[in-house]
């Protein structure tokens, strides 16, 4: 009776003494002093770190990085980080790769000053937008060959990579379509999901913005694009369900609006699935890098953007069927995956990319409509 | 010698230490979290975010989930029921009643992504099942979508509740004792006479009680109504989903703090209901 007590007694110690044990140790961030005297979270630049080998060697005496919500099947993501994590040696610890945008800094606010806290952000335009606050500014060495528009002239935040909405089709289950009306027809009856709740998830609010555009909306009107999900709710056509691998393999969604890098990807693993990106209503949308302030391992979250827009990991982008920022330089220059680049599907016209205001006014109209659209 | 007792009572009581720490951290700071900050705004007490559960979205989606835990909790405790009394009919070897009983106790934990996945795949705008005797019968029998809705949930949660009910309520059951029901008879009391003034009296209260359980655990269900339903949030925990991670409209989780703040009185609510009726219950099982 007492030996069985005092084993409890004990068995209950070392679970308290684990459970402290586990816990992460509080960290005050900031690394260490750089060759030019400022501390590594305060550098702008590898010049900071006397240049790139100082960079490289202060990242890999952190050893680590941590990044979130990058879905290993998602812009190639899988390959990016076993490529960094070999070629420099350091331990890549991703978290949440399923994750929302919102779900980064929820996690960086949560667990700020913590050695678990994300390095690197890689988000949606209105939440970057909305948290530059917490971004730490940071040029990279090939900072001059990404266009003006998509980076923050301080480097705060930068666009990594996009592309354009697309729609993604079974053609083993369902016709070839040739415009955005097709999908109307009766033989996408129950057919057509979106990726997400567009009043949630950006990649479904541009997919609302890419319909609006080829029914004679546009960017600052997506009320068209809403009224065509009425339609095609009506006629049967539209499939309220939430697109993963899994659906689009198994055959419960044979057709998905969504990004045309997303929808390459699934080319992958189930050939008859095509990728189509309507002409006229050509949607452009890139994400947002970021550094966080407080990253537990400045150096190696300064490393692994300077990994990003290297030519290597922009082609790695463009191998995920993504296009990366600087393509267009790197086209110029002959660095670029030439195979990867054909395989990009095709598009006619100039693409639409949605400003902050007009996001904000899309938005509005939708939260305020969407539900009664689909209803 | 008081020192000593209190010493014992300490040796006693460390035993529960973890199991106090665990709740502590996992249940007890996040509750005050959620209260705290379903009041204070920017460190001033406010109101504000109590006031938005009484908008229309806020009450629609409570609306809905009282029904459906309701709905659910309902049909699963009488289909239950119905399954614990066969159950607990046949004899204690029986090998369908071993098999049933495992069986509910898997089934009871089977919700989440992967029940959902299987109804979809199954009796989806796009399932075999739909598929099949569409081409058979020319019947659809997905219709106009209705899994993804609010009818979808109520069956495939009432999926896990019926085997819930059936591990809950079996106790109760098998709790009627034998010389009780001989001694109806021995009185001359017919078989319907004993369930109606034996039988059902004495198990009313563990009945309800397991009724309010059921509804408890369809009320805080999330993954698998967030596998099925992608569009719109019908119900409070999707609604919180919306508010905490929305990628398109910002800032909302204020709000999401008052609708668990919602749920978390809801729950209490029924937690102190189901209570009072299992001590009820505990004197004749006794």
């Amino acid at each position: 009776m007492n030996a069985s007590r005092l084993l409890a007694a004990v068995a209950s110690a070392a679970v308290v003494v684990t459970a402290v044990a586990c816990a992460p140790p509080e960290k005050k961030s900031g690394g260490e002093q750089t060759n030019s005297g400022v501390t590594a979270a305060q550098a702008t630049s590898a010049a900071d770190f006397g240049g790139m080998d100082g960079l490289v060697a202060a990242a890999k005496k952190e050893g680590e990085l941590n990044v979130i919500a990058l879905p290993p099947d998602w812009a190639n993501y899988g390959a990016i980080i076993k490529s960094f994590a070999d070629k420099y040696g350091i331990k890549v610890n991703s978290a949440q790769p399923d994750a929302a945008s919102q779900d980064e800094i929820n996690a960086a606010n949560q667990q700020k000053g913590r050695s678990t806290a994300p390095d690197v952000f890689d988000l949606g335009q209105s939440v970057a937008l909305a948290n530059t606050a917490i971004f730490a500014p940071y040029k990279v060495a090939t900072f001059d060959s990404i266009p003006a528009a998509m980076k923050d002239p301080n480097g705060t935040w930068v666009n990594d990579y996009g592309g354009y909405m697309s729609l993604g089709y079974d053609s083993a289950k369902v016709p070839d379509m040739s415009s955005v009306n097709d999908l109307l027809k009766p033989d996408y009856k129950g057919k057509v999901a979106l990726n997400g709740d567009p009043t949630q998830a950006g990649a479904a609010f541009s997919g609302v913005a890419m319909v609006a555009l080829s029914q004679g909306g546009s960017a600052d009107d997506i009320a068209p694009g809403v009224n065509f999900f009425t339609k095609l709710k009506q006629a049967g056509n539209f499939l309220p369900v939430d697109p993963t691998p899994a659906t689009i393999e198994s055959g419960q969604t044979p057709v998905v609006i969504d990004w045309d890098y997303l929808n390459a990807a699934e080319t992958k693993k189930l050939p008859s699935w095509k990728v189509f990106v309507p002409q006229g209503a050509v949607l452009g949308g890139y994400y947002f890098q970021a550094i966080n302030k407080d990253a537990p391992h400045p150096a190696a979250a300064r490393l692994w953007q300077e990994f990003l827009y290297s030519d290597e990991g922009q082609n790695l982008f463009l191998a995920g069927g993504a296009r990366p920022v600087r393509a267009d330089a790197m086209v110029k220059a002959g660095t670029v995956d030439a195979a990867a680049y054909e395989k990009l599907p095709a598009v006619s016209g100039t693409p639409v990319i949605m400003t902050q205001a007009q996001t904000d006014k899309a938005t509005k109209y939708l939260a305020d409509n969407w539900a009664k659209a689909i209803g | 010698m008081a020192g000593s007792s209190a010493g014992r009572r300490l040796r006693e009581a460390l035993p529960l230490l973890p199991f106090g720490l665990f709740v502590g951290i996992f249940l007890i700071i996040p509750t005050v979290t959620v209260i705290v900050s379903a009041f204070y705004l920017d460190g001033v007490f406010s109101l504000q975010r109590i006031g938005l559960l009484f908008s229309g979205t806020a009450l629609s989606a409570l609306g809905k989930s009282v029904l459906l835990s309701a709905s659910t909790a309902l049909i699963g405790a009488v289909l239950g029921a119905v399954l614990s009394w066969l159950v607990v009919s046949s004899s204690p070897t029986s090998t369908l009643r071993r098999v049933v009983l495992s069986l509910c106790s898997v089934l009871a934990q089977f919700g989440g992504v992967a029940l959902a996945f299987a109804f979809l795949a199954t009796i989806g705008l796009n399932g075999v099942l739909t598929v099949w005797v569409f081409e058979r019968f020319g019947f659809n029998l997905a219709g106009d979508g209705w899994l993804y809705s609010l009818r979808g949930l109520i069956l495939v949660y009432t999926y896990f509740q019926i085997p819930l009910m059936v591990i809950v309520f079996t106790p109760a059951l098998e709790g009627l004792r034998a010389e009780w029901r001989e001694a109806a008879v021995s009185l001359g009391a017919s078989r319907w006479q004993y369930w109606r003034e034996v039988g059902f009296p004495l198990l009313t209260p563990a009945f309800l009680g397991s009724a309010l359980l059921l509804f408890a655990n369809a009320f805080a269900a999330y993954a698998t109504a967030a596998a099925l339903v992608s569009q719109g949030s019908p119900i409070v925990p999707l609604l919180i989903r919306t508010a905490l991670t929305s990628e398109v409209v910002l800032g909302q989780s204020g709000f999401a703090y008052a609708l668990a703040l919602e749920m978390v009185v809801v729950v209490a609510l029924v937690m102190v209901a189901y209570n009072m009726l299992v001590r009820r219950t505990a004197r004749w099982l006794q």
